[in-house]
Order: structure tokens, then sequence, then C-alpha cells
């Protein structure tokens, strides 16, 4: 079995021997949630086993005291397996392993996602804000930053 | 009386030392505002940065404040090249998630628009970038002229029936907001078949003018693996060799109901871009006709005259809906808590993964091509910002 011809049904199976704490849902688009340790070893192999080699796009959701949440969703072109992978970070926690080293499609996804929500990606080249200016005070998709909230300079 | 020093300070052209030039963020070839800082050695580029965010109004948080109801004619800011496009991805992950049908006439349409909206969006992309190109193609100015002519032209189309030339409001929740008034029809047809006849003569024009081929042949390669990897989508992937199309991979909105090619090249120059966009041309209008004929009777929406917010809540869920608009994927990516806005909406513009192939692909080239292959890429600066 090639890389390119990776059904839904042989990915699940392959998920959930490959990845012990994760979760599959949906019958022709995968939602896979994993824990935030198998982040990067689950990009790695969603690329090269079940080549998922089109990066679609990264973000993060905001659960309020549950912590935030990172989001990704890859496409394998050929058979048109698409997976939503998603991680709980966990009450707190603002760090995670970037996924640059798998994907370039990343690089401006994950820089994004730290101007908007403050995640600190690991291993990320160049983790800089790309659509608010560097002297931007706070990180506006928190559900804590309200839309009315006096940030500089519009105070 | 000052003496005036003739010591002259000599420069190393050995080409050891390098230039940074800052083009935008006011640039005309950017079609709109983006500014790159070029890192030149002579006239060759070594390094791109990429500054963007100019345009950004927080459309991802806007969206938590605001209805169902009132998003879509928003979410038309976001591409506000191909208006149309923008509204139908979100309204379909509303659907998703709400398990709202769409009667089959609206169905019917939502993709007449869309495919004219296409085919306007291509036409002002062609015209802007063979005007980018310019002095080479004799001014550039003749094709972007024509071009406007017939954008005009679904405009007033656009025009009759929404009432609005380029923001529509047009897609609702369960549906469309008007039905065709009389005789759009038949002015459709024509439009389509005069839009197609004149195709095929800018294709001469462009392709047998040797300069408009030295421009773009070999230009801005983006590899098959480069173009999946950043997640490039639309006539960008399909210029590269992947016959990735959602209109065919995951089929929305009736589409499975029409013929039509996708086309492919494999060369992933910005020749191989323009073919791929002038083969949608004629693609589209296919759709277009098509659909015409087949156009059904019925409702055009499934929940006519929502008179409250409570009508617009949708049930708590989480969905990733997508359409291929003119510039790619345009992806909504919903997550309902059961009130009437969403919890969070991520929007997933064509142009931001499109532009983030720049620094990928520009090294190495001459300034000059800069400008011929940022408008290849066909960057909607609304979209990248959000």
């Amino acid at each position: 079995m090639s890389s390119g011809t990776v059904t839904a049904d042989q990915a699940r199976t392959l998920i959930g021997e490959r990845f012990s704490g994760s979760t599959v849902e949906g019958t022709t688009a995968l939602t896979v949630t994993v824990t935030p340790d198998a982040w990067l070893p689950f990009a790695t192999f969603a690329k090269e086993t079940l080549g998922c080699r089109f990066f679609s796009f990264l973000s993060a959701n905001d659960w309020k005291d549950e912590g935030l949440e990172v989001v990704a969703k890859v496409d394998n072109t050929d058979t048109n397996l698409a997976i939503l992978v998603k991680s709980r970070l966990g009450a707190g926690v603002t760090t995670c392993a970037s996924l640059v080293p798998v994907y370039r499609g990343a690089n401006w996804m994950e820089r994004e996602c730290y101007d908007m929500f403050g995640i600190r990606f690991e291993g990320h080249p160049d983790l800089r804000r790309i659509l608010l200016q560097d002297d931007w005070v706070g990180h506006p998709l928190l559900k804590s930053y309200s839309v009315d909230t006096p940030y500089p300079p519009y105070r | 009386m000052t003496t005036v020093s003739t010591t002259r300070q000599e420069l190393d052209y050995a080409g050891s030392e390098r230039l940074t030039m800052n083009m935008g963020p006011q640039h005309p070839s950017a079609h709109g505002v983006f500014r790159a800082i070029l890192q030149l050695e002579g006239e060759t580029v070594v390094g791109v940065d990429a500054v963007i965010g100019y345009l950004h109004r927080c459309h991802e948080k806007l969206a938590e404040t605001l209805t169902y109801a009132q998003y879509p004619s928003i979410a038309s800011k976001t591409d506000y090249v191909a208006a149309m496009t923008s509204e139908f991805a979100y309204v379909m992950a509303a659907e998703t998630i709400g398990k709202i049908e769409v009667p089959k006439r609206a169905q019917y349409l939502r993709v007449i628009t869309s495919e004219l909206q296409r085919v306007a969006s291509h036409l002002l992309w062609l015209g802007t970038w063979c005007l980018d190109m310019g002095g080479a193609l004799g001014g550039g100015a003749t094709i972007f002229l024509y071009c406007i002519r017939e954008r005009e032209d679904i405009l007033d189309l656009f025009e009759s029936l929404v009432g609005a030339r380029l923001l529509y409001g047009f897609y609702q929740v369960g549906g469309v907001r008007y039905d065709i008034p009389d005789g759009w029809a038949t002015k459709c047809r024509e439009t389509v078949d005069l839009i197609d006849q004149r195709i095929n003569e800018y294709q001469r024009m462009l392709e047998e003018n040797p300069f408009f081929l030295v421009r773009t042949q070999g230009v801005g390669v983006i590899s098959r693996e480069l173009a999946e990897d950043v997640g490039i989508s639309g006539p960008l992937l399909r210029g590269s060799g992947v016959a990735y199309d959602l209109r065919r991979a995951t089929p929305y909105s009736s589409y499975e109901d029409f013929e039509f090619n996708i086309p492919v090249e494999t060369a992933g120059d910005c020749f191989a871009r323009y073919r791929v966009r002038m083969v949608e041309f004629r693609e589209s209008l296919r759709i277009v006709r098509q659909a015409l004929d087949k156009l059904p009777e019925g409702p055009i929406s499934s929940r006519p005259g929502l008179k409250s917010v409570a009508q617009t809540r949708i049930p708590k869920g989480e969905t990733y809906a997508r359409i291929e608009g003119a510039r790619g994927e345009v992806g909504c990516y919903l997550i309902a808590d059961g009130s009437a806005k969403p919890y969070r909406m991520k929007w997933r513009g064509a142009s931001f993964s499109n532009l983030a192939v720049l620094p990928h692909v520009i090294p190495g080239h001459k300034v000059a091509d800069v400008v011929a292959i940022m408008g290849s890429v066909d960057p909607v600066f609304g979209e990248v910002d959000r």
C-alpha cells in the first residue's frame, strides 16, 4: 500500500494502531484528536504514511478555563482523504510544537496563530506577529480580549 | 571660496554587497497593500520578507459578534473581487452544522453566480496582470481595458440580480436572497456567448506575442511538492500538476450535475497558471450554460423571512466547509455553541496560503520578474489579511 492510495477506513485503522491516545470521528473527512506530545509525530505520520501532503490551514480555539486547542487540516489530494487534527494543550499552556519542519505552509499559519492567540510554537524559525504590528498589546482572538477592550493604540 | 572635493568614493560592484530594496506597501503591482522587503545582489533577488496585515479588519473576531444572518454580507468583504464565493463558504458551514437543506433552484442559482463570479475575477486578474507586465505587451493597457469591458457585463448581470456591483449579500443560510428577474437568463446567455468568443481573441493576442512568452515561461516555477507543502490551491495548484478541484473532489451545491473539465498544467510557471485560468474561463461559462438550461422551478430558500434573532440559531456543532473559489480553497471552520452567533470562526483565505509561497519562489529571479510572479499568484489582500 503506497501512501498515495490510503482510504479513510485504512487511515482510521492506521491512526488507531499508531496513536493509542487518539480518537477518530467521521466517515470521509476524519476528525482526529491527539495528545499535545503527539502533535508533531502525527503531522509527520499524516504526511508520510497517509499521504496527506496538502497543508490546508492551522489555527486554534480558546476554550476559556479549559485552555487552548490547536487545529490543523491536511488533505491527500489523490484520494481526497481529509484530516482535521486537534489537540488540547491544557489549561494555562501556551506552548506547542511547530509543524514547520514537516509542512512549510505552517510557517505563516503559526505566525498568525501566535499573533491571535499567543501560542509559542517551539521550533518555528521566525515566530513574530504577522497581521498586527510588532508593538501590539494582547492577542485578540482570546476570549478574554473583548472587542471593545481599550488596548493601545486605540485607547 | 570653498573647494569641491573631487575624491570619489569607489563602490565595489563585484556583486559582493547586498542592497535592501523596499517594495510597497503602496505599489501598483501589489493590487492592494503589500510590502516586500527584497534583498538584492545586483538585480537578482536573494531574499524576500513579505509584510502583510495592512488590511486586517479582525474578520474572525467580528464573526463572533454577528449572527448567522448578519455575517454573510460581511464575509463578502474578505475576497472582495470574488464576493459571491466568499459568502458561499460561510453559509455552507452554517447549513452543514444546522442540517439546513437548500432547495435545488437555490443550489443552481448559487452555481450560476459562483461561476460568473469566477469569470469576472479571472478577467480582472488577466487585465491587471498584463498591465503589470506593461511595456512588454505594447503598453498592456489594451488587454486591461478589454477585460474590464467584459467584466462590466457580468457586473451588470449581478446588478440586475442583486442591486449591487461589488459586494452582494446574495447568499443566505438556507438559500439565496433573490430569484432571477424576467429576461435575466436570456441576457446571461448573450453575455456568456460574447465572453466565450473574446477569450479566444485574448489568447491569440497574448500567445502570439513573444514578449509575453518570455516574461512568463519558465518564470516563477512552483514544484508540485512545494505547492502541496505550502498549501497553495486553485489555479496555482493545478498549474503545478495537481488535479485537485473541490468542485470535483468534494462536490457541493449540485456540482455533480454538470459536466466540466479540470485543466491541469505540469510546468508550474507563470505561463502554466495563465493557461489553467484560460481554460477555466471556458469551463465556467460551460457550467453557467448547463445550469441555465437545467434550472429547476421551486423555492429559492428553505428559511424565508427570518424575523427574529431566535430564528437564526443553529445547534451546537463544528465543521469545516470549503468551496472552490476563483483563487482556490476558501474555507470556513465554524464552531457553533447553540446560540445565534458562532463561538469561533476561522477563515481560510486562499490568497493567504497562495501568497505564502512567494518567499520560496522569488529568490533567484530578477526584480522585474517579481511583478510577473506576484501577478500570476493573483492575491486579493482583503482575503490575505482578513
